[in-house]
């Protein structure tokens, strides 16, 4: 079935158990972490780029912020606005949240570890289509954006929503596409072949990450349909505050409204995390030294390079305004689309060749 | 063990969502279920060891397809179905019909297999992409390539169809000023 079987088969059932009960809360607690903290950084960053302070009371360089604001959240009132279609309106940011928690859980971040005698990979499972099931993930995810808008029975968040959808579908398509390219030159969907097949240099001193190897149009595709994938700026028509209130989530306050938010960050550090293992060579960086130093460089650089996206978001969302509505269709369809079909085309023709 | 356990609940799942579909008023909460149906069906392609198809499956069907049936439902912002009395014709003939179609169709399919093999939990199941690739472009080239061709056809058709009528006398009679909807 899965490569799970194969690769953990030696494990008893406890021990499995008790190794998955332990990767899942590390897993959950870092990428909880990871979202506060990028939901600070940004803060901070797009304060810099727009001169002025950003988050500086709660903490040294206002860095117990993320936990006020989850206090804040968390001790709001709750509304639940009247004529809302209920079972859909709090089943929604629940969706959201938990597609994009979900999807991380197949990333890898690192080799795999023995701990007394215990060989585990590093994230929470190994499976062979990786890749794949994180695009199913992805692909479910519009449904929490789409039916927050419609069950609010408000017109801001149904026009949101509309947007939302159309967008997420329309790119998803670009995205799906620019990833073909890396495929066929790794010959394999899990991300751990892929990743291991970008280890070591060409020509003595540049790595042989896919960037490197030709990929660079399909990485720039890969980028921009992973800013609208993730409604973000300027893809963030979905939410766009000067037309819309805000969006999907207008209705929605405290711990609901908390939930989309969470969800957005988790699924930006997703799109990183994907970006990095599949263009940049994942966990593999320069440096060597001794063993202890080996086991724990692979995860620094793979956070490294994820750290390095997260900056180009929020760097983005500092510098670029808005694309108008039909622009972002247009230059999804005729622009991304065709240039991401080329690129699998030429990619497949040189791989043929070569071989 | 574990495998069985999970086909019945994946399968009652899915069983349980498609009444559902039926059973339900709102249009939205029957495109759920139906999703609810296209996943548990991926869950099933898993236990048989189609990882490739089930994630197709919930990428295309559950991720694409109906993500626009959802939005449509949403753009038309279409209400809760009023229930009719349904018509004498359908209630006498519709379970016959029903009857007749299975038996059809499972007496074509065991006069073509008469013995049919137990479906294999947990793998040997031909679902590896390279597998499914050579079926599709190699094997079966030419029926994949008319039935994309049709695709392309049904596409266009509902283009036309969707575009407003030409005027027919050209610039003669300037198009009235549309109608404002209210």
């Amino acid at each position: 079935m899965l490569r799970l079987y194969v690769e953990e088969k030696m494990l008893s059932i406890t021990t499995f158990v008790i190794v998955s009960v332990i990767k899942i809360v590390i897993a959950l607690a870092v990428l909880l972490t990871a979202v506060a903290y990028t939901v600070w950084l940004e803060r901070k960053l797009v304060g810099r780029i727009q001169n002025r302070w950003g988050p500086q009371r709660v903490g040294p360089f206002g860095l117990l912020q993320p936990l006020a604001d989850g206090a804040k959240f968390i001790f709001k009132e709750d509304l639940t606005p009247p004529y809302v279609y209920k079972p859909l309106y709090i089943a929604a940011p629940i969706l959201s949240l938990v597609l994009a928690l979900t999807s991380i859980s197949l990333v890898p971040i690192g080799n795999w570890v023995t701990v007394r005698g215990v060989r585990t990979p590093l994230e929470i499972t190994d499976v062979n289509i990786g890749l794949l099931i994180i695009l199913g993930i992805t692909s479910l995810s519009v449904y929490g954006v789409a039916l927050a808008g419609w069950s609010s029975n408000s017109k801001y968040s149904l026009l949101g929503s509309l947007r939302a959808s159309a967008q997420m579908v329309s790119y998803e398509i670009a995205l799906g596409v620019s990833l073909v390219g890396v495929l066929i030159m790794s010959g394999s969907l899990n991300l751990r072949e892929i990743v291991d097949m970008q280890g070591g240099h060409m020509a003595g001193f540049i790595p042989r990450w896919n960037i490197f190897r030709g990929q660079i149009v399909a990485f720039f595709v890969y980028l921009a349909a992973a800013f609208a994938e993730t409604n973000r700026v300027p893809f963030d028509l979905p939410e766009a505050e000067t037309e819309l209130v805000a969006g999907y989530h207008t209705e929605y306050s405290s711990m609901k409204f908390a939930m989309f938010f969470m969800a957005e960050y988790a699924n930006m550090i997703t799109a990183a995390s994907i970006a990095t293992l599949l263009f940049l060579g994942g966990w593999h960086g320069p440096l060597g030294g001794p063993w202890w130093l080996q086991a724990i460089l692979p995860v620094f650089w793979f956070a490294l390079k994820v750290f390095g996206f997260i900056f180009l978001y929020i760097w983005i969302r500092g510098t670029l305004p808005r694309f108008r509505y039909d622009q972002l269709m247009a230059f999804g369809w005729k622009f991304l689309f065709p240039i991401a079909v080329a690129n699998v085309l030429v990619t497949s023709l040189i791989v043929a060749l070569q071989k | 063990m574990l495998q069985l356990v999970l086909f019945f609940v994946f399968g009652t799942i899915a069983v349980a969502a498609a009444v559902n579909l039926l059973a339900q008023r709102h249009p939205i909460n029957s495109a759920l279920s139906l999703i609810v149906v296209m996943a548990s069906l991926a869950a099933l392609f898993l236990l048989m060891g189609a990882e490739f198809l089930a994630a197709i499956q919930v990428i295309v069907y559950a991720g694409a397809i109906m993500v626009l049936f959802v939005f449509v439902i949403m753009l038309l912002n279409a209400g809760a179905e009023e229930r009719t009395p349904g018509s004498r014709v359908a209630m006498l003939l519709g379970f016959p019909a029903v009857v007749l179609l299975a038996g059809s169709l499972a007496w074509t399919l065991l006069a073509r297999n008469p013995r049919p093999a137990p479906v294999a939990l947990g793998g040997g199941f031909v679902g590896s992409p390279t597998a499914i690739a050579q079926l599709l472009f190699r094997d079966f080239l030419l029926p994949f390539e008319v039935t994309s061709v049709l695709i392309l056809i049904a596409i266009m058709g509902a283009v036309v169809l969707a575009s407003p009528p030409r005027t027919t006398a050209g610039a003669a009679s300037p198009e009235p000023p549309a109608k404002r909807e209210r």
